[in-house]
């Protein structure tokens, strides 16, 4: 048994109704209790979906496990598709239905049914979500294509004169982060290139598109969580080659621009040369000198987590402080990327373990999923969301993917706009001592009498014994100080003096300062130690 | 007026509506000391947590003791691995004073024996640590009947009432707080002056009961713990429901009937408050009169929600579903809904949206996920949640409840300049 208090991935079986609702013309029936029809409300409120998922629930209840539970599942199957008129039928079973054994695929088939029948098998007591979607997309694929696959050995036909080479667009589904426009940019960059897309899957396609995979020269893997093994069985099966860089950030889209063109034989320098994206110049601008070394935090899927760390460190200037994923079967791949980092990487779906990480790295910025929006919130630090599981806030009305150009247009807006802006905070610290520019000043817009009444009293030892404004880190998972550790006492002096440090540095001054004390084993904290611990720390 | 038999419509088929455990998510706000640990799968962890939405806390109380694939094949084994869970969680959270583990349909379905595990723990680890088990599996019951099996475990628990002590009025159902102390107040002003509320905010509170005590329910969806109740020789009184102006006066009656309190204080006492609730209502009376109103099944609590809706607001039911028609404990309610009323306990869903469509209903009551769908095909909703987490019950929350209805409709009558869906 394993304590989970929230997890980072639904079960498995979610992952199927992510493939299923995501296509067109294929019916889910699920092995279930009543309960577990709550997955529809992720995809009707999360996604705002304006139709309920593909899905039939059997809701079998207690008095019939002993009896029909079989029978129960054959008359929704027969339902399902009198009133949807799928072209394919899905079927599998949940937690409990796994439990009562009944062979859902084999009923299935026994059925004699009108449509392609793709019994999937879930293993809910082992797997999660994603792997989940990828078992089910393979398994959809591999029935679909199926017939179609040439014999072995038989040589991938030539590609007519004056054709424009063709590839699949793998691994979108519903619930995915920012899946919808991810597809959209990257076709328009394909087209850019010269290259069509023969089919985007599963998210847009029938069973009827999945049958013509094969027509494809090549295939792009956008999420390797959700199409690895599809696009493993189309290499075996096809002979087609699969291209395994994600764009994210422009670095890797270049690099995934030079792949696809490899693999499509065409010539990419026109791409390459003309890079239609603001995030390079942004970067480069004097505002953004600020960024450098800002310490950031990345957790998420592989897939972005990966992506988001080159980025950080390759396009902005950040250095990456943590970078971790909850994804265990990419886990390899993480700790690959994090070497490069010189750090280890965080493989973990506990997320009290994450937020405990996060406060223990003293990030500027944290990069993660909704969760850690939270942790970040709790601690203080901003945040900007990159990766699954998703909000309704990750589904925006506007057009923002995260993948080619486009994406890393708004990856800049996204991650930047949390960060005080340079120029702001340059201000800020100029003017530190102003006496209208304060954080206790009102602004001075609102006339004098809004001023005066906030410059009263101010009390001084009350203001030295308020909590720092706007870093406390003293929640439940800040670590406790040990017991017979110093526990260094600010002097008064010392305390008037971190008041003159900017308030959005200060909670990070005192914290840094106390560390520095503790660590030199000081009593008391000077005005003295205040600056031998900023001189030590540095920025 | 007054529905009878006849008119349920019996229906068995796929279901739209959540398992026992969805109320953990209030219940663990109520019982402030107490911790929820669901035995069962990643899809009851999963569940919760989407059911909570927001609501996620640093460190929440409510978890799920995962049941994995060595647990299942014999390689671990299940009890051993579950008293490793409870003993680490209360070390962990000292603040505990209360645990309750809550089967699942896996634990059910595997037979672990969570009462047994209760004991077993209670004697290992439970210093000061209460442990009681309950069900939430969606195999027997539907969302609010988690509140109805949780409420029913902690009876044995409950202290048995001083005899001569004097009789006490019992309170059964979570309550938010305001609606707490309002009823309070009433029942106190009704010269009730021993009155409790069950659940209580804190474990080491539980009221007690005995021969004396006289219970009334403040929710239609307790049917097991009432009959709990009585077993430890508590008096149920039966009424309506404190769902709007009317609905709260008859409750309010029902205790005061119990208690011998006059009709002339009974009449002062609640008159004024009853008619600042009229007065609330007929705000939304204009809006909501006339329109017809189709609640799919979620909660119990359609039943008195559509008394409410059709007696103090005027509209027109169309269809009132409910997952489970508990005529014992509804008796009261269905005597005041129009005779004709069409009535449907259990669901087929797919059915039951045919009849919905052809209706053509002003207004929906459903779960979240039919609800986005259903304003697609341009028929407005309520949220059916929305009614269990909003405080409702009472003289002073019958505007609030009203209003709840009312808004989908006005704000549709706002939005005169979209252009259709895409």
């Amino acid at each position: 048994m394993q304590l989970t208090l929230w997890t980072y991935e639904g079960p498995s079986h979610i992952g199927a109704i992510r493939v299923a609702a995501a296509m067109t013309g294929v019916h889910f029936v699920l092995h279930a209790p009543q309960g577990d029809s709550y997955a529809d409300l992720l995809f009707t409120m999360i996604e705002r979906g304006q139709k309920r998922p593909p899905v039939t629930y059997t809701s079998f209840q207690g008095r019939e496990l002993a009896t029909n539970t079989s029978e129960l599942f054959k008359t929704a199957a027969r339902d399902a598709i009198e009133r949807y008129k799928p072209q394919a039928l899905l079927v599998g079973s949940s937690c409990t239905a796994e439990l009562i054994q009944d062979d859902t695929g084999g009923l299935a088939r026994a059925m004699n049914l009108p449509i392609p029948v793709v019994p999937v098998e879930l293993s809910a007591f082992m797997r999660k979500e994603n792997w989940g979607a990828n078992e089910t997309f393979y398994q959809l694929v591999r029935a679909l294509a199926g017939p179609h696959v040439p014999p072995p050995g038989t040589p991938r036909p030539a590609r007519a004169p004056g054709q424009r080479p063709r590839c699949n667009l793998l691994g979108a589904t519903s619930l995915g982060f920012r899946h919808r426009d991810d597809v959209t940019e990257i076709a328009r960059l394909l087209d850019r290139i010269g290259i069509d897309v023969n089919v985007a899957a599963p998210l847009g396609a029938s069973p009827a598109d999945l049958a013509r995979l094969g027509d494809a020269d090549f295939n792009v893997v956008l999420y390797p969580e959700v199409a690895g093994a599809a696009a493993e069985w189309l290499k075996r099966s096809f002979g087609q080659p699969a291209v395994t860089t994600v764009p994210l950030g422009i670095g890797a889209t270049l690099d995934f621009i030079r792949e696809v063109a490899t693999l499509a034989g065409i010539d990419p320098a026109q791409a390459l040369a003309h890079v239609p994206s603001r995030l390079p110049w942004y970067s480069r601008s004097v505002d953004s000198n600020y960024l450098t070394g800002k310490r950031v935090f990345v957790f998420g899927d592989a897939t972005h987590a990966i992506g988001a760390a080159r980025v950080a460190a390759k396009e902005l200037g950040f250095t990456v402080v943590g970078l971790g994923t909850y994804s265990r079967e990419q886990a390899r791949d993480v700790r690959e990327a994090a070497k490069l980092y010189g750090i280890e990487a965080l493989i973990t779906d506990d997320y009290l373990e994450v937020e405990a990480k996060v406060a223990e790295a003293q990030p500027d910025l944290v990069l993660g999923t909704q969760m850690e929006r939270h942790v970040a919130k709790r601690l203080g630090v901003p945040c900007a969301v990159i990766s699954a599981p998703v909000h309704v806030q990750d589904f925006p009305a506007r057009y923002a993917p995260q993948l080619g150009f486009e994406g890393a247009n708004v990856l800049f807006d996204t991650w930047i706009h949390p960060l005080m802006m340079g120029l702001e905070e340059h201000l800020l610290t100029m003017f530190r001592h102003d006496f209208e520019f304060h954080e206790e000043a009102a602004p001075s817009h609102l006339g004098r009498g809004a001023a005066q009444a906030a410059e009263r009293p101010a009390d001084p030892v009350a203001v030295a014994a308020a909590p720092a404004v706007v870093t406390d880190t003293s929640g439940p998972v800040s670590a406790p100080v040990a017991t017979g550790e110093i526990v260094p006492v600010w002097t008064a002096d010392a305390e008037k003096e971190l008041l003159k440090v900017p308030f959005f540095v200060r909670g990070k001054a005192r914290r840094n300062t106390e560390r520095f004390a503790r660590e030199r084993g000081l009593a008391q904290i000077t005005v003295e130690a205040l600056y031998d611990a900023k001189a030590n720390v540095g920025r | 007026m007054g529905c009878d038999d006849s008119a349920v419509l019996r229906e068995r088929g796929q279901r739209e509506v959540f398992c026992g455990l969805a109320p953990i998510v209030w219940l663990h706000r109520k019982i402030q000391d107490a911790f929820f640990l669901v035995v069962g799968s990643r899809t009851c962890a999963h569940l919760i947590q989407s059911a909570a939405g927001v609501m996620i806390f640093a460190e929440p109380r409510f978890a799920t003791a995962i049941i994995e694939e060595r647990d299942l094949a014999g390689r671990a084994d299940a009890n051993a691995e579950l008293d490793r869970i409870v003993t680490r969680l209360l070390e962990r959270r000292p603040d505990i004073k209360m645990l309750f583990l809550v089967g699942s349909c896996p634990s059910e379905v595997i037979k672990l024996d969570l009462d047994l595990a209760a004991d077993r723990l209670m004697r290992t680890v439970g210093t000061g640590v209460r442990i009681v088990h309950f069900s939430g599996s969606g195999l027997e019951t539907t969302f609010s009947q988690g509140e109805d099996a949780c409420l029913t475990a902690l009876v044995p628990h409950l202290p048995a009432a001083e005899a001569g002590a004097g009789r006490s009025l019992l309170v059964v159902g979570s309550l938010a707080e305001v609606v707490e102390g309002q009823l309070q107040r009433l029942l106190e002003g009704l010269g009730i002056e021993r009155v409790r509320f069950f659940p209580p905010r804190s474990s080491d509170d539980l009221p007690p009961v005995g021969p004396d005590t006289v219970v009334l329910l403040a929710h239609p969806f307790l049917a097991t713990t009432a009959r709990s109740l009585e077993a430890r020789g508590a008096t149920r009184v039966s009424a309506p429901f404190p769902l709007g102006a009317e609905g709260t006066t008859l409750w309010l009656k029902a205790a005061a009937d119990a208690f011998g309190v006059a009709p002339e204080r009974f009449e002062a006492v609640t008159a004024p408050a009853a008619a600042r609730a009229k007065m609330a209502l007929d705000r939304y009376r204009e809006e909501l009169s006339g329109k017809k109103i189709f609640f799919f099944p979620d909660s119990q609590i359609e039943i008195p929600l559509a008394r409410f809706l059709s007696r103090e607001l005027g509209m027109e039911l169309a269809e009132v579903g409910t997952p489970y028609l508990n005529r014992q404990m509804i008796a009261p309610e269905l005597a005041l809904l129009p005779s004709g009323t069409r009535l449907s306990e259990g669901q087929d869903l797919e059915r039951q949206l045919d009849r919905c469509r052809a209706d053509h209903p002003d207004l929906v009551v459903c779960g979240l996920g039919l609800a986005n769908p259903f304003e697609a095909e341009g028929i407005a909703t309520k949220w059916s949640i929305e009614l269990l987490f909003t405080p409702i019950q009472g003289y002073d929350q019958a505007g609030d409840l009203a209003e709840l209805f009312a808004r989908p409709l006005l704000r549709r009558s706002r939005l005169v300049e979209l252009a259709p869906c895409n």
